[in-house]
């Protein structure tokens, strides 16, 4: 399942994004490009109000642009209407969230099934599937347990094999570790790393943690909605 | 089946705030049941009058009398097929609070005009052949512990005295809506009391029951009947007894349609406080329909899962609340027989229970539904944390 790097997965052109607030249009992003290749770890680094998350969010197809394209294996999922991009995301996207974003009311099972309710998968196939990415992610133990049975660390654990369960090509993070403490926060880190290099997935990880940023293969930085140069104080960076 | 079990723990997250509410719409359809209930009861007399009699009575008022002597020129008028004499005793058991319903009536003629009121055809003979006789209903004798033979005394209050009589017989009702609260005596009893005591009040009769041979006879029969008597010093006035009970129905009309109009305030009420709560839940998970959102899910799948929480809470209070008007409506019918003698829940009531619990769901799902299946992930999302 280990992809090529040399692939361009997600092309982003000429991305613009502007939020109205009261009267006043506030710009969020301005003319970005770039790409990503298939296979990548990439950190979207920046302060608060950089605009990161909503670059993800436009790259995740959760969010629309104002112009600009953003290209994922081809597709311009700017031209898909709602409809379609619900049925893109769930065939091509995982989300990982700062905080998991699991349903209370639903076990680790459950929650990772959520997902594969949208295909035609039987209860079995769905069961296996289930089965395999919460061994993945080593939860086997506690997947009758409810999200607040669980530790931090474990529901961000689960919230990855949701995501992963469809087995989509990117995953999208945003902050997943920003609810963590450092131990819990490194084995998220690890297991992205481990998803990266076994399963070929490409992540987007949007962080404001440089030691987590460590952990990409590339650091996109991001200020006041424009691309600028990594700085000296964050390692291993290229952009 | 995953959307229900979604439904479902969704409903319980909260388990009070859901308690409450479900409670809250018990109560209120429970309310509404009682009411409607009290209401069709209003108009129980004038639903089950039967097409094929009529009521003659005093042109002017319930309260004047007609003489005896009216009984044979009625007899003879064309369509008429038998005719009974009644009067309203207004006599009370040992005190004014035990009140019910009493009559000297003409017990042979009257028992053929009343087929619903049933008696075993023993008793019937004891009760026809002792003028000091009398029949209470089932629920009646029950009350007050009477058994066939007892000697029972009424205090008059329009016809003055102690009255003695001999139950010599215990009705029942042919339909679950007969009354069984009545008491009946001979009219001929009452008669012969009141000659001796009171003789100018002897051979008067409050009201004339009729039976036509046919529904389609009735207003022929009541214009000869009144025509009969027309210019003479008691005119009387003939309609049939849906028409004579929809009088009594109407002096209160203003009551029930304010009773009507409370019940349905009951029930706005719920619905506002219930599409709070809703409103108020789907505000709390508008992050988690946006993660949903994110995952795939399609706004009808989100509109789905909310309008069927806010149904199922609904439909749980309303089936608790039916559930709860039978032994309510069984306490009021025992408590309260005096007032209610036959406090029966309809089949149509039911259903208008369940209605309202369903149209308290659809509108206090609306609103959250709405917001459910429209919110945008990306602001969804960022009332996470």
């Amino acid at each position: 399942m280990t992809g090529s790097t040399s692939d361009i997965l997600v092309s982003v052109r000429n991305l613009s994004k502007a939020y109205q607030r009261g009267s006043q249009i506030v710009p969020v992003l301005e003319d970005i490009s770039f790409d990503i290749p298939a296979g990548e770890f990439l950190a979207l680094m920046g302060p608060s109000g950089s605009g990161k998350s909503t670059l993800l969010n436009l790259i995740a197809g959760i969010d629309k642009v104002d112009t600009g394209n953003v290209l994922i294996d081809g597709i311009d999922i700017t031209t898909l209407d709602e409809t379609e991009l619900a049925d893109w995301r769930s065939g091509n996207v995982g989300f990982i969230f700062q905080f998991y974003n699991l349903i209370p009311v639903l076990t680790a099972f459950e929650n990772v099934e959520l997902p594969l309710l949208l295909t035609g998968l039987s209860r079995r196939k769905r069961q296996e599937h289930v089965a395999t990415v919460l061994s993945l992610v080593n939860l086997t133990d506690r997947m009758d347990h409810y999200p607040s049975e669980l530790s931090g660390g474990q529901q961000q654990r689960v919230a990855i094999a949701r995501a992963m369960v469809s087995d989509p090509a990117i995953l999208v993070a945003d902050e997943p570790t920003g609810d963590l403490d450092r131990h819990s926060a490194e084995e998220i880190l690890s297991l992205m790393d481990r998803l990266v290099r076994e399963f070929g997935k490409t992540v987007i990880m949007v962080t404001h943690d440089p030691r987590a940023a460590e952990r990409a293969h590339r650091i996109i930085h991001l200020e006041k909605g424009v691309l600028v140069p990594v700085p000296p104080s964050v390692p291993s960076c290229s952009t | 089946m995953f959307y229900l079990k979604l439904i479902i723990r969704n409903a319980f997250r909260h388990k009070l705030r859901a308690l409450l509410t479900i409670i809250g719409v018990a109560v209120a359809i429970l309310a509404f049941g009682l009411l409607r209930t009290l209401v069709g009861l209003w108009y129980l007399g004038v639903e089950t009058s039967s097409a094929t009699r009529l009521v003659t009575r005093s042109s002017i008022s319930l309260v004047f009398s007609l003489p005896i002597s009216y009984r044979e020129r009625i007899r003879h008028v064309p369509g008429v097929t038998e005719v009974s004499t009644m009067n309203w005793f207004g006599g009370v058991y040992i005190s004014e609070k035990n009140f019910f319903p009493n009559f000297a009536v003409e017990p042979e003629t009257f028992l053929k005009i009343y087929p619903e009121f049933v008696l075993d055809p023993a008793q019937k003979k004891a009760f026809l052949a002792d003028r000091q006789g009398a029949v209470a209903g089932r629920k009646l004798a029950a009350k007050y512990g009477w058994k066939v033979g007892d000697r029972i005394t009424l205090k008059g209050t329009i016809f003055p005295g102690q009255w003695e009589f001999v139950l010599r017989g215990i009705y029942s009702g042919a339909q679950k809506s007969t009354d069984e609260t009545q008491f009946f005596f001979h009219w001929n009893y009452l008669n012969e009391v009141m000659r001796k005591t009171i003789p100018r009040r002897a051979d008067q009769v409050g009201l004339f029951t009729l039976a036509v041979a046919r529904p389609d006879l009735a207003a022929e029969v009541s214009q000869a009947v009144d025509a009969l008597f027309k210019n003479s010093l008691a005119e009387t006035r003939t309609e049939t007894e849906k028409a004579f009970q929809l009088s009594f129905v109407a002096m209160t009309e203003a009551i029930m349609v304010a009773i009507q109009i409370v019940s349905y305030v009951v029930i706005v009420i719920i619905m506002v406080v219930a599409a709070n709560t809703m409103a108020m839940t789907a505000r709390e998970r508008l992050g988690e329909y946006a993660t949903m959102k994110s995952l795939g899910f399609r706004g009808y799948h989100i509109a789905g899962t909310v309008f069927g929480e806010s149904l199922f809470i609904a439909l749980l209070g309303g089936i608790v609340g039916v559930m709860g008007t039978f032994p309510a409506a069984h306490i009021i019918e025992t408590e309260l027989s005096q007032f209610f003698p036959v406090f029966a829940i309809s089949t149509s009531t039911i259903m208008l229970q369940l209605a309202s619990a369903v149209a308290v769901g659809i509108a206090a799902g609306a609103f959250p539904t709405w917001r459910g299946a429209t919110i945008r992930i990306a602001e969804g999302l960022r009332r996470i944390g």
